[in-house]
């Protein structure tokens, strides 16, 4: 179970990671090598045995639907690095 | 979905919003249990198969509508709440087209973004993280026009209602459709490639959106060109579709089971349990109707395209009223006022614009019986109705008050008809040289004279023995 450096560089793509070549090889090493220690796991027979994301064996924690108030609008945006009119402002998205 | 705030439309932006849909670092999601359900019940109604252990995974992307740089969703062929499910559409024939539903998931809406004039995007997260339930159709698709698509919509709405886990409002966005379109050669097999449209806000625009895209995609192949796999935005007041962004593939989401967020298991019994909430649905209501009191596919559909004007029906005929004309007198009359005067009949459909009518299936029944009776003529009826809608008092109180009764007093309509006749002397004369029908203007006289309340038959008769012996 190999990465390889395209690999390295579409994940770095999707993250919005802008890497050097140099920078992709390295990481495609230590990625390589944290993989290896998994494929360690590959040999454990697990057949009959559920996936799951968790250690713990719980299910249907939830909450009752009653609404309740939440933060403030000046809250909300205090850490905003810029905001206008209420909203939050990011660079323009949407391209017609 | 996965915090607590309020559920609302509009509203000043950013003021329904917490640590755990602004996504801030350290805050835990905690799924709501009503959502989980509205789910199941739907998926149930529309005949899927349930995940007894479903998860929720992370939809990896970035894109400022979601503070997190993903959206929960669901993720796999079996793992949504519901999955290989159907919805029969009637059509006007009285047959129905089965429409196969892929799966339904539950996910959290995204925030809103808007283009500001003075640079850049604002973004309002109030709707960020409210619960949104995706029914995915069959795909290669069942749905061959865009004729189809509506009908489908429409019949999908009027479930969701019935069930009462959505308004239904498409103008506000608490109902949306998202098709995907493609076109093929007739004959052919494959489907060529797809756009997918959004911002259709009516079953109009769903139509209109399709049939323009359609145009559009044999346009582009007619040309020579390649249709783009993209997702395209719905103009309403150019009637035209634009490109918005390249749809990135399923693969770079990079799903993953969301970490934060323990599975659901299901008991049999606790589905079964909810399976027994289950109203009557529309389709079975339809069918019923035209089985056991004879309606046409027309009344029937108009009858159950709500449940709250289904319920009313019901109602009346729980009180013994004559389905047919019971029917009959809510299609017309009660639908006419109405949509007159912008009432609901029912508080659940009541808001801001609409109030509650003070008229109930028995006030409805009431005044039935008077016309059944012969008590009132159908004219007369049509004043008290209106009466009843107006006071909300019964309408043999009304008659009572009103002096509207029918007249059939032979007497009392003889002496009428002999008034008329004499002072009508010209169309009496025309009647005795042959033209009868003349004879409508004398007794409409009668009715006159009788303010309306003379049976209209009877005078017919007395008025022609009368002029025998005139
Ligand atoms: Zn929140």
């Amino acid at each position: 179970m190999a990465i390889s450096f395209d690999e390295v560089q579409h994940v770095a793509r999707l993250a919005r990671l802008e890497l050097s070549n140099s920078e992709l090889l390295i990481f495609q090493s230590e990625l390589n090598a944290l993989l290896g220690h998994f494929s360690d796991l590959n040999e454990i027979d697990v057949t009959g045995i559920l996936p799951k994301p968790h250690a713990v064996s719980m299910h249907n924690v939830w909450a009752d639907d009653i609404a309740e108030v939440g933060l403030t609008r000046e809250y909300a945006l205090r850490n905003a690095p810029r905001s206008r009119a209420g909203l939050f402002v990011v660079p323009t998205i949407i391209e017609e | 979905m996965f915090c607590r705030c309020e559920v609302a439309f509009g509203g000043e932006p950013n003021t329904r919003v917490c640590p755990v849909c602004l996504g801030l670092p350290g805050a835990l999601p905690v799924p709501n249990k009503k959502a989980i359900e509205f789910v199941l019940r739907t998926a149930l109604a529309l005949n899927c198969k349930i995940a007894m252990r479903s998860v929720f995974h992370r939809k990896n992307y970035f894109y400022p509508d979601l503070p997190k740089g993903f959206q929960v969703s669901q993720y796999g062929e079996t793992n949504p709440l519901g999955y290989h499910g159907f919805l029969d559409v009637p059509n006007a024939e009285g047959g129905i087209k089965r429409i196969g539903i892929r799966r339904i998931h539950l996910e959290e809406d995204t925030g809103k973004l808007m283009h500001l004039p003075s640079g850049g995007s604002g973004v309002d997260y109030n709707r960020a993280g409210v619960p949104l339930m995706e029914v995915v159709t069959d795909f290669p698709p069942d749905i061959n026009t865009p004729d189809e698509a509506r009908e489908y919509m429409v019949q999908l709405r009027q479930i969701l209602l019935y069930l009462g886990v959505c308004d239904g409002k498409m103008e506000e966005g608490s109902m949306r459709c998202e098709p995907n379109i493609s076109i093929r050669l007739e004959g052919a097999e494959e489907l060529g490639t797809k756009t997918e449209l959004k911002n259709l806000n009516s079953f109009r625009s769903v139509q209109l959106g399709i049939q323009f895209e359609t145009r559009r995609q044999i346009a582009v192949l007619e040309s020579g060109g390649k249709v783009a796999q993209e997702t395209r935005g719905w103009n309403d007041a150019t009637e035209t579709s634009f490109a918005m962004r390249l749809k990135e593939s399923e693969n770079d989401y990079r799903y993953f089971e969301d970490p934060d967020l323990i599975p659901m298991e299901f008991t049999e019994e606790y589905i079964e349990s909810l399976r027994a909430t289950l109203p009557e649905l529309p389709l079975a209501k339809y069918r019923r109707y035209m089985a056991d009191y004879g309606m046409t596919t027309k009344e029937a559909g108009v009858l159950t395209g709500d449940k709250h004007w289904a319920g009313f029906f019901e109602q009346g005929v729980a009180l013994g009223a004559d389905p047919k004309l019971f029917s009959n007198w809510m299609n017309s009359e009660l639908a006419k006022y109405l949509n007159e005067t912008g009432q609901v009949i029912h508080a659940d459909l009541a808001d801001d614009h609409h109030a509650l009518s003070k008229i109930t299936p028995n006030h409805l029944l009431g005044l039935i019986v008077l016309i059944q009776d012969g008590t009132i003529s159908g004219k007369t009826a049509k004043d008290i109705f209106r009466e009843m809608l107006v006071s909300g008092d019964q309408a043999s109180g009304i008659l009572a008050k009103s002096n509207l009764t029918q007249i059939s007093d032979d007497e009392q309509i003889k002496a009428w008809c002999k008034e008329v006749i004499q002072n009508n002397p010209d169309p009496v004369a025309k009647y005795k040289s042959g033209v009868i029908n003349v004879i409508g203007f004398l007794v409409g006289q009668v009715m006159k004279q009788s303010q309306g309340r003379a049976n209209a038959q009877l005078v017919q008769e007395l008025m022609k023995a009368e002029l025998e012996n005139a």
